[in-house]
């Protein structure tokens, strides 16, 4: 990517008009497909609701410097519901659906297929968000992520009503989810007007891994039809799905005691197995956490490294057959949550909770291996900001995986369950560093394509986004990491500041997260202007399904 | 003075840390978790290197840019056997692990019967003293919420925690190994008003030399 190594204007005047109409001319939104403005709507959209997670995030982290006189305890822990929820579904989600929709067409060299349904996605989901944001931020409906059984459905400390659209928010994120899964299996299996008919069934079993898996029992081997960027996507997409039918199952529960409620009845709660409850609703969750994000990071990784060196990945069959094993691990992975749940089998515990996850370790082990083979062998490499932020995304799950298997180990469980040591070494450091920062990555690789070639404004604000979000994001876990081995639980308050000083360094690295994060968002805006940026959202003067201009 | 593999050792720094006689040092939380602190902060330092170490060298020409496939193999063997090894170990050096596995099978030396509802824990009538070096059985029933159950000392540092779940039994069995008095706390999240659910000094610990 062509960048400037400074602001191009320094005079008022050149400042305002760069940011009007962007670096260079800046984005010239007439000129965009309507494939490229949908991925672009996504991305867009995803990163403002990151400012949302980030902006609650530092709240929080100021709360638990010094209690904020006008953020009341309900309001604290609205959100705490709501930031992790916006974290995922409203920014992550986002980005990866954006930059998916653009990537299947690009790699299967066909075109998505349809506009219309991502479209919906995207609305739905953007929708979504919202409507569980701000009924949380009305209401104070706080049961957390978690939902554990029956604190949804607790309507002497919830307001039902509140609670409802709380619920039917996130109904539509997993509505908008399920079809961008439809799109994404179509737009692998379909053929589009007036192509020679494909191989709908051939494409489906590559990209699922059956083709790989028949491979190990025949000497005449088949090819692989789908590239292994699109295979990692259709395996994580399995994942979206069976995630989104567990979490609407579970709203859908929870919304039939709020309407009951709302209508004077009040169901008994003991109907359900909180139990059962916590186990169902913990494979549908984990199938995101330890499912879907490990294998489309890989596969981003693969997609990245490929791009970057403009080689073959090293050992990719093997690549191809890890994820494959990520998918299945992903099934079987989420009794290392109810590690501390002393009626939960003892078999789950040893099987679901340790061994079966250990093996994230070495699926892991084995993409983060496989990346820096691939990048090692085509060296020189240029140090660009997708290679260097990719590396960042490496070392972000080199740190927190090791730190979740640790966690997940009956022994450390009962002294770390539910301490700042889950939440920050492993959750936030995978979220910010590893996720974070391959998705920035990732958009840093696919700008010059859906820009059009945009110039970036400025490689010094790319620079300082690099650094905040890396020291910040190892500095942040690691301090709350510190915290949590001294006994500092997640999910509640300390008057006393009695872990102050971890959380003063906390704080101070959560702010340079949010620091970057800001110039970042500067950087990009003043790159595409203002103009451009709206122009995302008008619809598209192209009437093409090409994935860019013909020209 | 502990014994270990049938020698008589004295432990420096006697922080009121004992065993019966014939009995393994017993290591509570606090050396687990400093033992964690060691060796995760050792492999952040070595990952953290091998990424600044690799991306310095990914811009330069080398001699050799091949990566051969029996390094990644090993690598992988690696995984495998830390991966797999770590539950082995703990297993076989974290008291608690085996004594939580069999504790259907092991008669407590003392049983406390503690109920949790609308955000308050109800302790039994009699204090909460517990001998050292006893197995202590603590049972502790939800009759609404789904809550936590955690043990800490003054210093906020956390002994033990397990979930409570309403409509099941969720006993811990516990052995202390020091005289110290312990704060109840929730460890899991119940509502806006779970935060309050602290009972200082609620559990004494007596009898450690």
């Amino acid at each position: 990517m062509t960048t400037n190594t400074a602001p191009t204007s320094s005079s008022k005047t050149g400042f305002f008009k760069t940011l009007i109409d962007g670096n260079e001319g800046g984005l010239e939104a007439d000129g965009l497909t309507p494939a490229q403005k949908l991925s672009l709507r996504f991305v867009v959209i995803g990163l403002i609701y990151f400012g949302f997670a980030a902006i609650e995030g530092m709240l929080m982290r100021i709360y638990q410097i010094e209690i904020i006189s006008f953020i009341g305890v309900e309001q604290y822990f609205g959100i705490l519901t709501a930031h992790p929820l916006i974290g995922i579904f409203g920014s992550s989600y986002m980005i990866v659906f954006g930059a998916f929709l653009f990537v299947i067409p690009f790699m299967m060299k066909k075109p998505l297929w349809s506009l219309k349904v991502g479209q919906a996605s995207f609305l739905l989901i953007a929708i979504g968000t919202f409507t569980f944001w701000f009924s949380g931020f009305i209401s104070h409906y706080a049961a957390l992520y978690t939902l554990y059984w029956p604190l949804p459905a607790d309507f002497d400390q919830f307001s039902a009503l509140g609670g409802s659209f709380f619920i039917a928010g996130i109904a539509l994120v997993m509505v908008g989810s399920l079809l961008f899964v439809l799109n994404v299996f179509k737009s692998i299996t379909y053929t589009p007007e007036g192509w020679e008919q494909q191989p709908g069934r051939a494409l489906l079993s590559s990209a699922l891994g059956f083709t790989g898996l028949a491979n190990l029992f025949h000497n005449e081997k088949k090819e692989h039809l789908v590239p292994l960027p699109v295979a990692a996507i259709a395996r994580g997409s399995v994942d979206v799905a069976l995630n989104a039918i567990i979490i609407t199952f579970s709203g859908v529960l929870i919304l039939v005691y709020m309407i009951w409620h709302l209508f004077g009845v009040n169901l008994a709660d003991t109907a359900i197995d909180a139990l059962l409850y916590k186990n169902w609703y913990w494979w549908g969750l984990d199938l995101v956490a330890d499912g879907l994000v490990l294998i489309f990071v890989a596969g981003t990784w693969y997609l990245l490294a490929t791009l970057i060196t403009g080689k073959k990945l090293f050992m990719q069959n093997i690549a191809r057959a890890a994820l494959a094993v990520e998918l299945i691990v992903s099934w079987t992975v989420w009794s290392h949550h109810l590690l501390s749940d002393q009626a939960q089998p003892a078999i789950l515990k040893i099987v679901s909770g340790e061994l079966v996850t250990a093996f994230e370790l070495i699926t892991q082990g084995i993409a983060i291996f496989v990346t820096l083979a691939t990048l090692w062998m085509a060296r020189p490499l240029k140090m660009t900001n997708e290679l260097k932020f990719l590396l960042g995304g490496l070392l972000g799950f080199g740190l927190a995986v090791p730190a979740g298997i640790m966690q997940a180990d009956m022994g450390l469980n009962r002294i770390l369950h539910n301490t700042q040591w889950i939440i920050g070494p492993h959750v936030h450091v995978a979220i910010l560093v590893g996720l974070g920062m391959t998705l920035y990555a990732a958009i840093y690789a696919l700008w010059p394509l859906l820009t059009n070639g945009v110039k970036l404004y400025s490689q010094w604000m790319s620079n300082v986004h690099f650094w905040g979000t890396l020291i910040g994001g190892i500095g942040m876990g690691a301090f709350m990491g510190m915290a949590g081995l001294q006994g500092m639980l997640r999910r509640t308050i300390y008057f006393e500041g009695e872990y102050a000083p971890y959380m003063w360094l906390a704080g101070i690295s959560g702010a340079l997260i949010l620091i970057g994060f800001v110039f970042f968002m500067i950087n990009i805006i003043m790159s595409v202007g203002l103009k451009g940026l709206l122009g995302i959202f008008t619809k598209s003067k192209l009437d093409t399904k090409d994935l860019v201009p013909v020209d | 003075m502990y014994q270990i593999a049938g020698q008589e050792v004295t432990v420096p720094g006697d922080r009121g840390i004992c065993t019966a006689p014939g009995k393994a040092l017993m290591i509570n939380s606090t050396d687990v978790l400093w033992g964690q602190t060691l060796l995760y902060t050792a492999y952040v330092v070595v990952m953290i290197s091998v990424i600044i170490w690799f991306a310095y060298s990914v811009t330069k020409e080398g001699k050799t840019s091949k990566v051969s496939k029996t390094f990644f193999w090993g690598f992988v063997a690696v995984l495998v056997v830390v991966g797999f090894s770590l539950h082995l170990v703990t297993y076989n050096t974290i008291p608690w692990v085996k004594q939580d596995l069999h504790r259907g099978d092991t008669v407590a030396d003392q049983q406390f019967d503690i109920v949790v509802e609308n955000h308050e824990f109800i302790l039994p009538a009699e204090d909460m003293v517990v001998n050292c070096n006893e197995l202590i059985l603590f049972d502790v029933t939800s009759n609404d919420l789904t809550y936590g159950f955690g043990l800490f000392r003054d210093n906020n540092s956390m002994v033990m925690q397990m979930q409570v779940v309403p409509g099941h039994r969720n006993d811990l069995l516990w052995e202390f190994e020091e005289n110290e008095s312990l704060t109840i706390r929730s460890t899991e999240y119940s509502g806006p008003e779970g935060f309050q659910m602290i009972v200082p000094n609620a559990v004494t610990v007596v009898g450690c030399s």
